[in-house]
């Protein structure tokens, strides 16, 4: 089990943060570094394609959130790509679709956050 | 003439110990995934189980002092799974997780509230001879 943190810079401002694989309480904390090094630099818009993450559990959720919480303190946004159901499944569940903005495509995402 | 008692739906176990360890609750998981799979649970709640059963390791990983080891216990009749989580803790008393750094955010009671919102029944108990135990029922469809 293991997840794959890849990040695309675009021409704008928005770092597109590609995740593959399952993140749980073994492997959130590789997202936690991975997010919080691109913060550090200074990156504070960011999409997150959850488009092949197969599983996610509430380690992983909570690194999200406070990777939010870190860019919202400077203006920043972290948009979602995600089309899975039982992910987007959690999402609803936990209430978290009001707080991230989730979309269909990396498109879509790119575009709300600009 | 007496009516014949009602057939008792037959149980069958498994148990499995993993080490207290954030890297064995994927194997946990698959696991009893694996399990609710022999059942006749959909594809969906069989997914719900096993986050499930992935939020309960993960707690008792976080929540419990002395324990090494986590026991699931896997119970199958015709009509449920029953899993039951528990950490045998040298006190049994559970303590705070270590603290968090201060960028990370504090989602206790997330996994918690995930379990009960997947599970139809859900029973958490800590004691000095039990350790921490918390058990979930998932029921099939009728």
């Amino acid at each position: 089990m293991d997840i794959k943190v890849n990040v695309r810079e675009t021409d704008g401002e928005t770092n597109i943060v590609e995740l593959a694989g399952e993140i749980d309480v073994y492997t959130s904390p590789k997202v936690k570094d991975a997010l919080g090094e691109l913060i550090d630099r200074g990156v504070y818009n960011l999409v997150i394609d959850l488009e092949k993450v197969r599983y996610i559990d509430s380690t992983g959720l909570g690194v999200l959130i406070g990777g939010l919480k870190r860019v919202r303190e400077h203006g920043g946004t972290v948009n979602l790509v995600c089309t899975n159901p039982q992910i987007k499944k959690i999402f609803d569940i936990t209430g978290l679709v009001k707080i991230f903005g989730i979309y269909d495509s990396e498109d879509a995402a790119m575009k709300a956050s600009v | 003439m007496t009516a014949n008692p009602p057939e008792r739906a037959t149980v069958e176990s498994v148990e499995l110990r993993i080490p207290r360890k954030a890297e064995w609750v994927a194997v946990a998981r698959l696991a009893v995934a694996a399990i609710a799979s022999r059942m006749r649970f959909t594809i969906e709640e069989i997914e719900d189980v096993k986050l499930a059963v992935a939020e309960a390791c993960t707690n008792a990983i976080q929540s419990a002092d002395g324990a090494d080891q986590i026991e699931i216990l896997c119970e199958t009749d015709d009509t449920q799974l029953r899993v039951t989580v528990a950490n045998r803790s040298g006190s049994g008393v559970a303590i705070a997780p270590p603290p968090l750094a201060e960028d990370e955010v504090r989602i206790d009671g997330l996994g918690v509230f995930l379990i009960r919102s997947l599970m139809d029944d859900v029973e958490y108990d800590a004691g000095p001879e039990t350790g921490t135990r918390l058990v979930m029922i998932k029921r099939l469809a009728s």
